[in-house]
């Protein structure tokens, strides 16, 4: 199982940064969002995975008895997936405010001329 | 959007919505669930009902804008986590009751900060939300 | 002591909300803050007298071994006393110079923060501290020069000697720094004792070189000089007190402190004699040719600084002391002359030497100030400038190294013209027949000329009474030279060589002063030569580094967010697949593997398709819907792995995208398609490329075996200490509570943000 889960963080990353190098701004928020998923589910995948027990005591006992899924990595995608969701609202916001000035998804519309450069 | 079955539907589903994230919330500490959680469910019951009835009618059903979660919730995170201070602990360390409250469990500060999670997690959502559905009408 | 220190930057401090008081009327009681210093130090001089030395410590960062550590001991004292002696002058001269100017608090603050920069550097034992303090100084008269904030030169000068000055400091940084590696210690006065194994070190050449790079820096050495008669733009009293008396003998300081540490080597002393001497004739030369009065100044205290490091490079006994008296000589009468010129301009509105004569009949005490102050540059006998000459005399014709004949012939050239510089600002403006324009002038109040006859009566005093001062003098030598001696200096010495070498001098000057005038042909023969100046070669150098970097900016930033990706990601995929390549082969431990099961790979072939889909599609809502796919297929995933709090979270938020997607781009038109096949394939290899690398860099992690103690940690304790069961939520909440409360802070400027960036109106006129 490791193994198809290496594959798909690998996919999820190769079509972020492919959709990064788009050209369109929507595009580019699409990539931001797959890599994140991909980070997400590698830092998942390196925890360590254990099938079917989540890291929670049973109701009678106080101290876990049998294996448990590691809680750390669960800890800090939690955090990063709340985060992200900050972010990717922002970049949304931004994005439409981008086109309601430019009328245009296009980053290249975005640049100063050339000629105003320092 | 303005169709009957979504309208109907969502009459019945916000209140078991909103219990279920207060369950979700309440439950954290014991079981899979917590203020993060809550509060997206929540905040997904109110945009329900905004698809339903428009989102000028859920800011009038909620009283006051939903931004007002965020610093309500953030003082009372901040609270929580500063209360230990006052009786000679670290920030942060866990205070609690001595006994069990009936339905709420072991009530203790990291419970409150939990709930100030839940409500910030509520406000920033909605905020963003009502606030882009709100200029798009523009 | 520490109050002491610090009082400086408590004015500073106060300065920001009494502003308004400093301007009126307050200004005229600051110098008491100095003047208390000052007592304080005198007090002191009692103990070191003694022979001991004071030692105040208080932690600041004892982690890391960096304290607010001080250390008294002849030198620091002799600076001490220089700083808030000359410092109570200063403040009191400034309060009438500069009256009426509307930043005076905020130039009280500067010379207050300044103060306390130069009086932690001198008396800090701790070497990082003394480097902190090192760059203060920088700071504050970098802020100083410019306090002609509207004036362009003003604003360049400042510039300059900033990043000359820093630019020394950082290397001195780095020499510090490796000193106190391999000395095992922070402290100055322990270093002492490794001080045969820091000589010893294959990093010794290094640890001069940057030791040398601070302090010629700030001292004003020949190449880097240019700064300091930049810095002339100053107002006076700053120029008299940091750039004649105090902050650039910092350098000095520096090196005197080191002596005993990185000294008496033949590499320490050939290049300080070497720069020294060159700075000395060099700056001596160049100061013939100047008729500003502050110009004239600037040089003759460039060529002083030359002394100082020359007397410290020839390393005897003799050179020490000579130094030591140097410091205060030099200090006294070339204060007088910035702070005579000061009131010279003050008074008549212009500083060119060939414009002023005759002003002795209308401003009498300064004129007497400027001539006691002259002669003692000269070195003229009863002044203490003369007991200053002789020492160097002393010291160049006893010493050991090289040629004496040939350094004494240095030396003596060097005070001719220092010399003549002296009496040519001291003298000259009082001489002679008053002008038209000038038999108006005022004397102005006595603020204006009392300092300045202060310490031209301090020139006379100590010159009468040298042995006053020998009892200070010797302590100050013996720091220097890191064991103790005795001395006693005397007016009278008798007829002897050292004399002889005096009377030569003093002729000479006399000679030159009374022959002289600066003509307009020489200015302009002169300038030709601007071409060879440091000054000129290192505008060249800045100049060039700017265009360089211009240029490289133009190419590396041209606009297409695409391209940054794109060096990032192959410079990425380039540096880890060199490191993988080189490691050890990636081997597959199948054994330990989890079997794959049908649902798994059946979530699998759901999300690649998705992603798939997500890619190529032309329709924004196919793209949108693809992309929820996957991130409901991760959720389904980590229903299977255990983490049912992530499961949720990811569903929730991950309809919360879709409605915000769907609010805001259902509007917007489909994809163009703007690339052609072409860059897309290669957009492709690149992409995947960059996937093949973190999936080889996941597995070779899995690979590893981890030795976890943070999980297991969390497990046992998470009922024990926290009282909860489900350990992720206690972790957010509880153990690293902290970690939450700042993402919630951030997910509340993400939402403000938001807000605010929707309710900004776009103007009709902006959407050009």
């Amino acid at each position: 199982m490791e193994l198809l889960l290496v594959i798909m963080i690998a996919i999820l990353y190769a079509s972020g940064i492919f959709m990064l190098l788009r050209r369109s701004m929507v595009r580019l928020l699409m990539g931001i969002i797959l890599i994140g998923n991909g980070a997400n589910l590698l830092i998942f995948l390196l925890g360590g995975i254990t099938p079917g027990k989540p890291p929670v005591i049973a109701e009678t006992k106080s101290v876990f008895t049998e294996a448990y899924a590691d809680p750390v990595p669960q800890a800090l995608i939690l955090t990063a997936i709340v985060i992200s969701f900050g972010i990717q609202s922002f970049a949304i916001v931004l994005l439409r405010q981008v086109y309601r000035l430019l009328e245009s998804d296009d980053l290249d519309d975005l640049n100063t001329p050339l000629e105003e450069d320092i | 959007m303005k169709n009957i079955i979504l309208r109907t539907a969502t009459a019945y589903l916000i209140p078991l919505l909103l219990l279920f994230s207060v369950f979700l919330l309440l439950r954290g500490h014991y079981h899979p669930g917590g203020g993060f959680v809550g509060g997206l469910v929540a905040s997904i019951a109110f945009v329900l009902h905004g698809f339903a009835f428009k989102m000028q009618n859920t800011l009038r059903l909620m009283k006051f804008h939903p931004s007002k979660f965020i610093p309500v919730g953030l003082s009372v995170s901040i609270i929580s986590s500063i209360l230990p201070m006052f009786f000679k602990k670290p920030v942060m360390t866990g205070l609690w009751l001595n006994k069990p409250l009936p339905i709420l469990g072991n009530v203790g500060t990291s419970l409150f900060f939990d709930i100030g999670v839940y409500l910030v997690v509520i406000g920033v959502t909605l905020n963003i939300l009502f606030t882009i559905s709100d200029s798009g009408q523009q | 002591m520490i109050l002491t220190i610090f009082s400086g930057l408590i004015l500073a401090l106060f300065c920001v909300p009494f502003g308004r008081q400093i301007n009126k009327k307050l200004s005229n009681f600051l110098f008491l803050i100095p003047l208390s210093g000052f007592i304080y130090f005198l007090l002191q001089l009692p103990l070191i007298l003694a022979g001991q030395t004071k030692t105040v410590r208080y932690e600041w960062v004892p982690t890391f071994g960096i304290n607010l550590d001080f250390y008294l001991d002849g030198l620091s004292l002799l600076f001490s006393l220089l700083i808030t002696g000359i410092g109570t002058l200063i403040f009191l001269y400034a309060a009438a110079y500069l009256k009426g100017k509307q930043y005076l608090s905020r130039f009280y603050g500067y010379l207050g923060l300044f103060m306390t920069a130069m009086l932690g550097l001198v008396s800090s034992n701790n070497i990082i501290l003394l480097f902190v303090f090192w760059e203060l100084t920088s700071i504050s008269s970098f802020f100083l020069i410019g306090f002609d904030n509207e004036n362009e030169e003003a604003q360049k000068s400042a510039l300059t000697a900033l990043t000359i000055t820093g630019g020394g400091g950082l290397l001195l940084l780095g020499g510090v720094i490796l000193m106190s590696n391999i000395a095992e210690t922070y402290s100055i006065k322990a270093m002492v004792f490794s001080a045969e194994e820091l000589k010893n070190h294959s990093w010794y050449g290094f640890i001069l070189l940057s030791i040398f790079a601070g302090a010629f820096t700030k001292s004003a050495q020949f190449p880097f000089h240019f700064w300091l008669p930049n810095a002339m733009k100053a107002p006076t009293p700053v120029s008299a007190y940091l750039h004649s008396a105090t902050m650039v003998k910092a350098g000095i300081y520096l090196l005197a402190r080191f002596t005993p540490i990185l000294g008496n080597t033949s590499l320490w002393n050939y290049s300080l004699m070497f720069v020294g001497g060159i700075t000395m004739l060099y700056a001596a030369f160049h100061s013939l040719f100047r008729v500003d009065m502050k110009g004239i100044l600037a040089y003759s205290t460039i060529s002083a600084l030359g002394i100082l490091v020359f007397l410290l490079g020839i390393g005897t006994k003799d050179a020490y002391i000579a130094a030591s008296v140097f410091i205060l000589v030099h200090a006294l009468y070339k204060a007088t002359l910035f702070l005579v010129t000061g009131t010279v301009d003050y008074a008549t509105g212009t500083r060119d030497i060939r414009a002023l004569a005759g002003l002795r009949k209308v401003l009498l005490p300064v004129a007497i100030a400027g001539i006691i102050a002259a002669l003692s540059s000269a070195g003229v006998p009863l002044f203490y400038g003369f007991i200053g000459k002789d020492l160097i005399y002393e010291a160049t014709t006893h010493s050991f190294s090289l040629d004496s004949t040939f350094l004494t012939v240095a030396a003596i050239l060097t005070n001719i013209f220092i010399g003549y510089s002296g009496l040519l600002v001291g003298i000259k403006p009082f001489t002679g027949k008053l002008s038209e324009e000038h038999s108006t002038v005022r004397l102005p109040g006595w603020k204006l000329w009392l300092p300045p006859f202060i310490l031209a009566f301090c020139c006379i005093i100590f010159g009468c009474f040298p042995g006053r001062t020998s009892g200070l003098m010797s302590y100050v030598a013996s720091a220097i030279a890191g064991k103790h001696f005795n001395l006693d200096l005397k007016l009278w010495h008798g007829v002897n060589t050292v004399f002889l070498l005096s009377m030569i001098t003093l002729t000479g000057t006399a000679f030159i002063y009374f022959s002289r005038r600066v003509t307009n042909r020489e200015l302009i023969i002169l300038s030709t030569f601007n071409k060879l100046a440091p000054a000129y070669l290192v505008k060249k150098v800045t100049d060039g580094l700017l265009a360089f970097a211009k240029k490289f900016t133009n190419t590396m930033h041209n606009g297409y967010l695409r391209n940054y990706t794109m060096t990032i990601v192959l410079f990425m995929v380039g540096i880890l697949s060199f490191k993988l390549l080189n490691g050890t082969p990636l081997t597959i431990d199948w054994y330990h593997l989890s079997p794959v099961s049908f649902y798994e790979v059946t979530v699998a072939i759901l999300m690649l398709g998705a992603i798939f889909l997500s890619a190529i599609t032309k329709s924004r809502l196919t793209a949108l819907v693809a992309l929820s796919v996957v991130g409901y297929a991760i959720c389904i995933l980590y229903v299977m792995y255990g983490a049912p709090d992530l499961a949720m979270t990811q569903f929730a938020i991950d309809t919360l995208t879709v409605v915000l997607f769907v609010l805001v781009l259902f509007k917007l038109p489909p994809f163009l398609n703007f690339t052609n096949t072409k860059i897309k394939l290669r957009d492709g290899l690149i992409s995947s490329a960059f996937g093949g690398i973190i999936g080889w860099i996941a597995l070779t992690v899995l690979n590893e075996s981890v030795n976890k103690e943070v999980s297991p940690y969390y497990a046992e304790n998470v009922y024990k200490l926290a009282k909860g069961k489900n350990v992720v939520n206690v972790i957010l909440v509880d153990f690293r509570g902290f970690d939450t409360m700042f993402e919630i802070i951030v997910l509340a400027m993400a939402s403000i943000g938001v807000y605010s960036l929707l309710k900004v109106k776009v103007k009709k006129s902006e959407r050009e």
